[in-house]
C-alpha cells in the first residue's frame, strides 16, 4: 500500500472518480503552479470501492475551486492548514466558467475567432443547463470532449 | 454606454418609452430632422441583407446623421483574416454607433465587449434579430394600441422560425396574450418555448390548419413554410396550401385583425390581400425604420 504524506497547507481533493484526477489536474492549471501535487490513482475506497485522491500544497487563495462542481458534485475538498483540516468545502456550480469547455456549435463567433474565450454561463441552476456567452448554445457533454 | 443585442435588454418600460419616442417621431418627422446632425452611423454587414441596412440607414439619414459602413464580408478588411474585435475597435475611431449583420451567431456580442461605441445586433446567424421584434412590438402596439390583451396566433415554420421565437420571448413579459401556434408537424414550436409558456401559466394551443383558428385571431403573424425543411415532398405538397393565406382564409378573420410578416413574402401570401386593410406587413416595414431612428438617439443618449 502506497503512502503519501500530509500536507502543511492547501487541499486534498477526496472522493475523485477514479481515473479522473489528470482532468481535475488539468482543468485547476496545476503544472501551472509551483507547487508539491501528488495524484493518487486508484486508491481503494470503502464507499466506491476505487477513487481518486489529489493532495495539493499551497496557499488556499490560490486555487480558484469553483469548476470543480461542474466537473463533479461529489468531490469532497479539504481544506488544510497547518496539517489539519479546517474545512470542508460545499461546492456549488460556479455562475460563469471560462476555457473549461468548449461551444461546439459550428455556428457560433468562437468557432472561427481562435484567440476568443470559451465563456459559459449558468443558465438554469436547478437542471444545471450552462449556455455559451456567445451563442446561448446549451453544452451538451455528449457533442463535448 | 448601452448595446443592443437582444430584444429581452430592455425592460417594458424601456421598451414603453422607446415606443413614445418612435410614435414621436412618425408624427412629428420635422422635430428630429437634425437629432443626429454631426453624427456618423457605421453599417458593419459580413453578409448582405438589403431591408435590414436600408432601414439602418434611412433611420439615420431622417435624422440628419452619416452613414459609413461595408455591405459584405468580401468588400471588409475580414477578408483580410482580420478579427471582429480589431474591427470594431478601428470602427469605434470612425463613428459614434454601429449596426452590425453577422453570419456567426454572437459576433455583435464580441463587437460589443471591445467597442468604445454603442453596438447595436442587426442580425447574427439564426441566433438574434433584436430590431425585427422591436419592429414587430412596435407595429402591433401603434395598430392596436397596446401590447396585451389579444389572442395572437403565429403560422408557418415555428421550428426554425427565429423572428418567431424572439417574438414569442418578447411577448410573455406582457399581460393576457394568449397565442395559437398553427403548423405542420414537422415544424412545431420548439419544446423549450412550450414548456416555458407552460412555466408561467401562459395559455397557448397548438394546431394545423389555419382555417381552424382563424375567427379567433386579433393578430396573424405569417412566416414561410420551406420545401426544404419538410423529409418528404408528399408532405410538403399536401401541407403547404394550409399555410398560404389568401382571400377566402381572411374572410373567415375578425374585421379588425391584423396580418403582419417580416418580409421577404415568397407566396405565402397571396398579393391578393395586399389591398386588405387588415395587411400591415408593409406598415411593418415603416415601423421599422421609426423604432430604428428612435433605437438610435436612445443608444446616443439624444433622446
Amino acid at each position: 500500500m502506497l503512502n503519501v504524506g500530509k500536507i502543511e497547507e492547501g487541499f486534498v481533493l477526496d472522493h475523485i472518480k477514479a481515473g479522473k484526477s489528470l482532468e481535475l489536474y488539468e482543468h485547476l492549471q496545476l503544472d501551472k503552479l509551483d507547487c508539491t501535487v501528488a495524484i493518487i490513482k486508484n486508491a481503494r475506497s470503502n464507499k466506491k470501492g476505487k477513487k481518486d485522491i489529489l493532495k495539493v500544497e499551497c496557499d488556499i487563495n490560490m486555487l480558484n475551486l469553483d469548476v470543480l462542481a461542474f466537473i463533479d458534485h461529489s468531490i469532497t475538498v479539504n481544506v488544510i492548514k497547518n496539517g489539519e483540516i479546517v474545512e470542508k468545502k460545499e461546492l456549488t456550480l460556479p455562475n460563469q466558467i471560462k476555457n473549461v469547455i468548449k461551444c461546439h456549435n459550428p455556428r457560433c463567433i468562437t468557432s472561427i475567432e481562435q484567440e476568443l474565450p470559451h465563456i459559459f454561463y449558468l443558465a438554469d441552476p436547478v437542471k444545471e443547463i450552462y449556455r455559451c456567452k456567445y451563442c446561448e448554445e446549451k453544452y451538451s457533454p455528449l457533442s463535448a470532449k | 454606454m448601452r448595446h443592443l443585442m437582444s430584444p429581452l435588454d430592455f425592460s417594458t418600460e424601456e421598451l414603453d418609452r422607446l415606443f413614445d419616442l418612435a410614435g414621436d417621431i412618425e408624427h412629428n418627422p420635422g422635430k428630429y430632422a437634425h437629432a443626429c446632425e454631426g453624427k456618423i452611423l457605421a453599417t458593419c454587414f459580413y453578409e448582405p441583407s438589403t431591408r435590414t441596412r436600408l432601414s439602418f440607414e434611412s433611420a439615420m439619414t431622417r435624422l440628419g446623421g452619416r452613414v459609413i459602413g461595408f455591405s459584405d464580408a468580401a468588400s471588409s478588411s475580414a477578408s483580410k483574416g482580420e478579427s471582429v474585435s480589431d474591427t470594431i475597435r478601428i470602427i469605434s475611431c470612425y463613428a459614434d454607433i454601429c449596426a452590425m449583420r453577422h453570419p456567426k451567431e454572437g459576433a455583435p456580442m464580441v463587437a460589443a465587449e471591445k467597442s468604445r461605441i454603442p453596438v447595436i445586433n442587426a442580425g447574427d446567424g439564426g441566433h438574434q434579430h433584436p430590431t425585427q421584434t422591436l419592429t414587430d412590438l412596435l407595429t402591433i402596439r401603434s395598430l392596436k394600441g397596446s401590447l396585451g390583451g389579444f389572442t395572437i396566433g403565429l403560422c408557418g415554420d415555428l421550428k426554425f422560425g427565429r423572428t418567431v421565437h424572439s417574438l414569442i420571448n418578447a411577448l410573455v413579459r406582457y399581460e393576457d396574450i394568449r397565442f395559437l401556434f398553427i403548423s405542420p408537424e414537422e415544424l412545431k414550436v420548439p419544446d423549450y418555448i412550450t414548456d416555458m409558456l407552460k412555466e408561467k401559466n401562459i395559455s397557448y394551443e397548438e394546431v394545423i390548419r389555419l382555417e381552424d383558428v382563424m375567427p379567433q385571431l386579433d393578430l396573424l403573424y405569417m412566416t414561410r413554410v420551406q420545401k426544404e425543411r419538410f423529409f418528404n415532398e408528399e408532405d410538403y405538397v399536401r401541407l403547404k396550401d394550409f399555410y398560404i393565406l389568401d382571400a377566402a382564409k381572411l374572410s373567415l378573420a375578425k374585421e379588425d385583425m391584423l396580418v403582419l410578416h417580416p418580409l421577404p413574402r415568397v407566396n405565402e401570401i397571396s398579393v391578393e390581400v395586399d389591398s386588405d386593410p387588415r395587411a400591415a406587413y408593409f406598415r411593418q416595414a415603416q415601423y421599422g425604420v421609426y423604432v430604428r431612428m428612435a433605437l438610435i438617439l436612445t443608444l446616443l443618449e439624444l433622446a
